[in-house]
């Protein structure tokens, strides 16, 4: 029985390690695909934030920059990064002109590493700190809870740099969603 | 300063039983072990569940104790006039265990044993238990702590439960089973994440966190009758369930005012109040076993160390320094020690700290263990040891010597909490 379980985590690790592929040093924001790296988020749409496509709701087109919810943060540290801010701009600008009446989630999440309770304080520090960025321009605090998956929701089901970058993430969750 | 306790070790694999959900591997390093010979109870083979089988393994898996080949003894002897003690000296045995199990007209069974002292060839203890069929395996081990109180001086945790979550693929389920494994039954079943269960001090309930509804939210659950109270759901997240000794309060980190702080709420449910004001993290609170202090984790210093502060609230005090990393302590039954979670380059342990004299210790040597709990008795630690993403449960005598690992085929097993004495 005890080598039953011991092949199986064998068979686990290994299932895991040949399932992340994603490339090192450049946080990954498509999860859809692993072939195209990340368009740098300066050059995205951030005006067209009433694209007609999909049935005009921009938040599933993949051609608006409202379709990005995901914030990454380095290892321990909760630093909204300048590449993250258009994305983080775009929905505070949604919320404040198009979407004056939806409330909001931020959760945030982290990489296994570390305490299970504690990694749930930090997830929840690294979604109040997305939503700071948008009570400052002008989403009303109300508006927006906080909330933290910890390490329990990982993107990315490995266990290395390129998994758990992609696992350090705040997500922005809209109603129904 | 600190030490490190990982000596040489001498493994020993348990047979295991397809009743058991948790196979446990046991090392020992070194130390005296007690020989002791536990014969078969007369009788016991016509029963639905043997006895002296049950008692052998919980003793072993103390590894405190070696049990000595009883083999060739015949016939079983069931009365002290009955024994040669002459036999067990030549075993080397230092206490001898022999019973009896009768049929009693109205179905239930009678179970009888008698502990030996072999040098002084004299009587330790005598017991009778009348018990349905069904509860021989629990009487089997009362056996086996009133045998490990005799020989050791301390009290038996045989007749314990043991919470944990099971992961298997996307679905959680909370468990409860014997401390040896037997007997799990699912008391919770999701397909969100279930984290954190606590025991209340009675053992009736459980705390727990669910995030049925898309958020941390802290649950208690009365196991006998099943129902669920929702303590802590407010805005934010609601989660590191802790029970204060009296069974009257949980502390519980709540994030409904900003960052996560620690508050006291009723296991009935209401207001929260708030106990800490930090501008970092408190969190992962728990009572000293006299209730009257908290001790928490918080980041308030700039990085995450344990802390302690009076029940109600009030001035805290840190009591980790020796590294960037301590978190998630829990109190030692006795109150004098405090494990937590240490993490040294970037591996993750479970540490002692003496309150007394500051010392730590790391117990453990794995690369991410996690959600330290101790035995009801202080002897051992029981904690999850992840490896490749995929946590087992592992557990390691408070003195470093002995070590188990619980290997389930089960799946992914987490968060373990061990229960209390149960009251008889």
């Amino acid at each position: 029985m005890y080598k039953t379980a011991l092949s199986l985590a064998i068979a686990t690790v290994l299932a895991a390690c040949s399932s992340t592929d994603a490339k090192k040093d450049v946080p990954v924001t498509d999860l859809s695909s692993n072939t195209q790296k990340p368009v740098p988020t300066q050059a995205s749409n951030t005006t067209g934030i009433t694209s007609p496509n999909v049935g005009g709701n921009p938040l599933v087109d993949p051609n608006n920059i409202l379709f990005k919810r995901s914030v990454y943060f380095d290892f321990d540290s909760n630093a909204v990064k300048d590449e993250f801010r258009p994305v983080v701009q775009a929905h505070s600008k949604f919320m404040t002109s198009d979407k004056r009446d939806a409330k909001i989630r931020i959760e945030g999440n982290c990489d296994e590493r570390g305490s299970r309770e504690y990694n749930l304080a930090l997830g929840q520090r690294r979604a109040e700190a997305v939503k700071k960025v948008m009570t400052v321009l002008g989403v009303q605090d109300g508006r927006i809870e906080t909330v933290s998956f910890g390490e329990e929701k990982p993107a990315s089901a490995g266990h290395d740099e390129s998994a758990w970058q992609q696992n350090r993430r705040a997500d922005i969750k809209y109603p129904g969603e | 300063m600190t030490r490190y306790l990982f000596p040489f070790l001498a493994a020993l694999v348990l047979a295991s039983s397809a009743r058991a959900q948790l196979t446990i591997d046991i090392t020992t390093a070194g130390g005296r072990q007690i020989p002791v010979a536990v014969m078969p109870l007369a009788g016991e083979d016509t029963q639905p569940q043997a006895i002296s089988p049950v008692v052998g393994a919980d003793l072993a898996r103390t590894g405190l104790f070696r049990l000595v080949n009883t083999v060739g003894i015949s016939p079983l002897p069931t009365e002290p006039s009955e024994v040669n003690f002459a036999d067990w000296t030549g075993r080397t045995a230092e206490a001898l265990v022999i019973g009896k199990v009768d049929k009693l007209p109205d179905g239930r069974v009678e179970v009888r044993f008698r502990l030996f002292d072999v040098a002084k060839q004299s009587q330790l203890a005598s017991y009778s238990y009348v018990v349905q069929p069904a509860q021989l395996r629990a009487t089997a081990h009362r056996i086996a702590d009133v045998i490990y109180e005799r020989l050791t001086g301390d009290k038996g945790v045989f007749s314990t439960k043991v919470t944990y979550v099971v992961k298997r693929g996307t679905r959680y389920e909370l468990q409860v089973s014997d401390a040896d494994g037997f007997n799990a039954q699912t008391v919770l079943a999701s397909n969100e994440p279930i984290i954190s269960p606590a025991w209340s001090p009675d053992g009736s309930r459980l705390a727990y966190v669910s995030f049925d509804q898309k958020k941390p939210i802290v649950v208690v659950q009365n196991l006998a009758q099943g129902t669920t109270k929702i303590v802590a759901g407010f805005r934010g997240n609601n989660s590191a369930p802790a029970w204060s000794p009296d069974g009257n309060q949980l502390a519980v980190a709540l994030s409904k005012d900003g960052l996560t702080q620690i508050y006291r709420v009723s296991p009935a449910g209401g207001e929260a109040q708030r106990l800490t004001d930090s501008s970092g993290i408190d969190t992962q609170p728990a009572f000293s076993p006299d209730g009257q202090w908290i001790a928490f984790t918080s980041d308030r210093g700039g990085t995450p160390q344990v802390y302690r502060m009076p029940a109600a609230g009030g001035p805290a005090t840190r009591l980790t320094f020796e590294g960037s990393y301590n978190v998630g302590p829990r109190y030692s039954p006795d109150g004098k020690s405090i494990a937590f979670v240490q993490r040294d380059a970037s591996r993750y342990r479970i540490a002692l700290l003496e309150l007394a004299t500051g010392q730590v210790t790391v117990v453990t040597d794995g690369t991410l263990d996690d959600s330290p709990t101790f035995a009801p008795n202080g002897k051992m630690i029981l904690y999850e040891a992840q490896t490749g993403g995929r946590g087992q449960l592992a557990a390691v005598s408070t003195d470093g010597r002995v070590r188990q690992r619980l290997a389930s085929a089960a799946g992914d097993v987490r968060d373990p909490a061990w229960g209390p004495m149960p009251t008889n």
